[in-house]
């Protein structure tokens, strides 16, 4: 992958976050996939934090 | 005295341009004169702390929880505009065809995906830009609040890669004619912009539309690229592209001003090119090749061989101000122009006040002007009530991502200023291809008494015109 290949063909797109920018991206019939994503929940980073310090 | 009313609903995430929609169903109520719908990151918790949201409810919501809060005058009436939330909040998400729970899915839903477009909360868009960057995509990260290292870091793991990271804090982006994030439909044609300010990349993009021509691709590459710890890594990358890029004829650079090892290489850049570059850098003393956007515009035209049409607008001179002029602007850069523009006329720093009402400081965790005008609705009404204000000059952004009717949005304030006596200039950004309409726009403004120019350096010139 390099940057000249990015500006020959329109881009397929994963859109992380706001939804309305992956509907005006389909609007100019862009190929998007939109990734469901979610903050992650607290308990989650502190078993994260603990499992870092743990390894 | 008035009285509050919170809402928590656990685990229940929903994205920022849905929850202000939320908020401005809210705001609707009866007696209603606050509302907050934010998810409860720890940045968002200390905005809802700072503008009086406080309490257990807000203390123990964690970053997957949504807060409502709403100020009415009365609690019954806070109670009743909350029990319109569960109405507000039915109505769905849309979303794209295809919802992918992770990146393995999405890639192997969408094979050949070659950009990630990011706009999740700044706290949390560091890691999914790595995601992006180590699954070989290009990434467009719209969220700000990236810390500098952490943006050094994933640009140099990006330029290591032969990768483009536009942003964070990127706004604006054209590629091979699809615009991403906030942008406008314009003609393709032969000129490339790289830039780290969105509203000048979708400024200097309309006015080329605007004299005929039109746009091969416009890099973004966020507010921060030229600072000297970033070194301009997405910017000399855009360059380099859109050198070898063979419809690129001329490019354009537009900017806040660069550090001062990033500006010496960028000149290096500039003379050894093979295209002709043209530089805009706004914000500071060094405005590089042209001083405002129409400038710009003008050189890159000439260079790729169009004339410039003789400006025909003729509007009435203006009358003599009396007091201050404030400006309330959507777009950060087009502040920063119209200060130089004021500037250079000699016009004394005591007679004008230019506010950029997307600035964090403004906003407060709410949406920005280009598509919330609550607050600068406010701020309108302000100033129109403060007889030491005479003019008010603003600028409204159309195209993808930007409110359905900026101008409708704020006409019943624009209307309240002009009752008042205040002269109402302004300036639109935007295509007639644009779902807004950029004649339609400008008819609105027309319709109700207030002066629209051309261009916002047009707008700003005549401003300084109007306080001489």
């Amino acid at each position: 992958m390099n940057v000249d290949d990015l500006l020959q063909k329109p881009p397929k797109v994963v859109n992380v976050g706001l939804r309305n920018f992956a509907r005006d991206l389909e609007d100019q019939q862009v190929e998007v996939v939109q990734l469901d994503w979610r903050p992650p929940r607290p308990e989650d980073e502190e078993m994260k934090r603990l499992l870092e310090k743990l390894l | 005295m008035g009285a509050t009313a919170y809402s928590v609903r656990r685990h229940t995430y929903l994205d920022s341009v849905f929850l202000m929609r939320v908020a401005q169903g809210l705001q609707a109520g009866s007696g209603v004169t606050d509302v907050a719908a934010l998810m409860a990151t720890p940045a968002n918790k200390q905005l809802l702390f700072e503008a009086g949201f406080s309490g257990p409810e807000v203390e123990s919501a964690g970053a997957d929880d949504l807060v409502v809060g709403i100020t009415a005058r009365s609690e019954p009436e806070a109670e009743a505009a909350l029990s319109g939330l569960d109405r507000l909040l039915a109505a769905p998400m849309q979303d794209a065809s295809h919802v992918a729970r992770s990146w393995d899915e999405a890639l192997a839903v969408l094979p050949g995906a070659n950009l990630a477009v990011i706009s999740v909360p700044g706290d949390y868009a560091a890691p999914e830009i790595e995601h992006a960057l180590s699954r070989g995509l290009h990434v467009f990260c719209f969220s700000s609040n990236v810390s500098l290292g952490d943006e050094a870091r994933l640009k140099q793991l990006a330029s290591s890669r032969g990768l483009l990271l536009m942003g964070p804090d990127c706004g604006t982006a054209i590629i091979a004619g699809k615009g991403i994030g906030f942008s406008n439909a314009v003609r393709r044609g032969p000129i490339g912009i790289v830039g780290g300010s969105g509203t000048g990349i979708q400024a200097v993009s309309c006015l080329i539309d605007a004299a005929g021509s039109g746009i091969s691709h416009a890099i973004g590459c966020g507010s921060r690229d030229l600072l000297d710890e970033i070194g301009g890594i997405t910017t000399f990358a855009g360059l380099r592209a859109l050198a070898g890029d063979p419809e690129t004829k001329a490019i354009v650079v537009v900017s806040k001003t660069p550090g001062p090892k990033t500006r010496a290489r960028l000149a290096e850049l500039t003379a050894a090119s093979p295209k002709p570059i043209v530089t805009c850098f706004l914000g500071g003393p060094d405005a590089g090749s042209a001083a405002t956007f129409d400038d710009a515009v003008a050189q890159a035209l000439r260079l790729v061989g169009v004339g410039v049409a003789a400006n025909g607008e003729t509007p009435a001179p203006p009358a003599h101000i009396r007091g201050r002029a404030r400006g309330l602007f959507a777009g950060g850069s087009l502040r920063y122009e119209a200060e130089r523009i004021l500037q250079r006329a000699g016009v004394s720093a005591d007679r004008f006040e230019l506010l950029d009402m997307g600035s964090e400081e403004i906003t407060r965790g709410r949406a920005h002007p280009m598509i919330d005008p609550r607050l600068r609705a406010q701020r309108i009404l302000e100033s129109a009530r403060d007889s030491s204000v005479g003019l008010l000059l603003l600028d409204f952004v159309l195209g993808r991502g930007a409110a359905m009717d900026p101008v409708g949005d704020l006409i019943p304030a624009i209307g309240e200023a002009r009752r008042r006596g205040s002269v109402v200039v302004a300036s639109v950004v935007g295509s007639d291809r644009d779902p807004q309409g950029l004649e339609r726009q400008r008819t609105a403004l027309r319709q109700a008494g207030v002066v629209v120019l051309s261009s916002s350096a047009r707008a700003a010139a005549y401003v300084a015109e109007a306080l001489r």
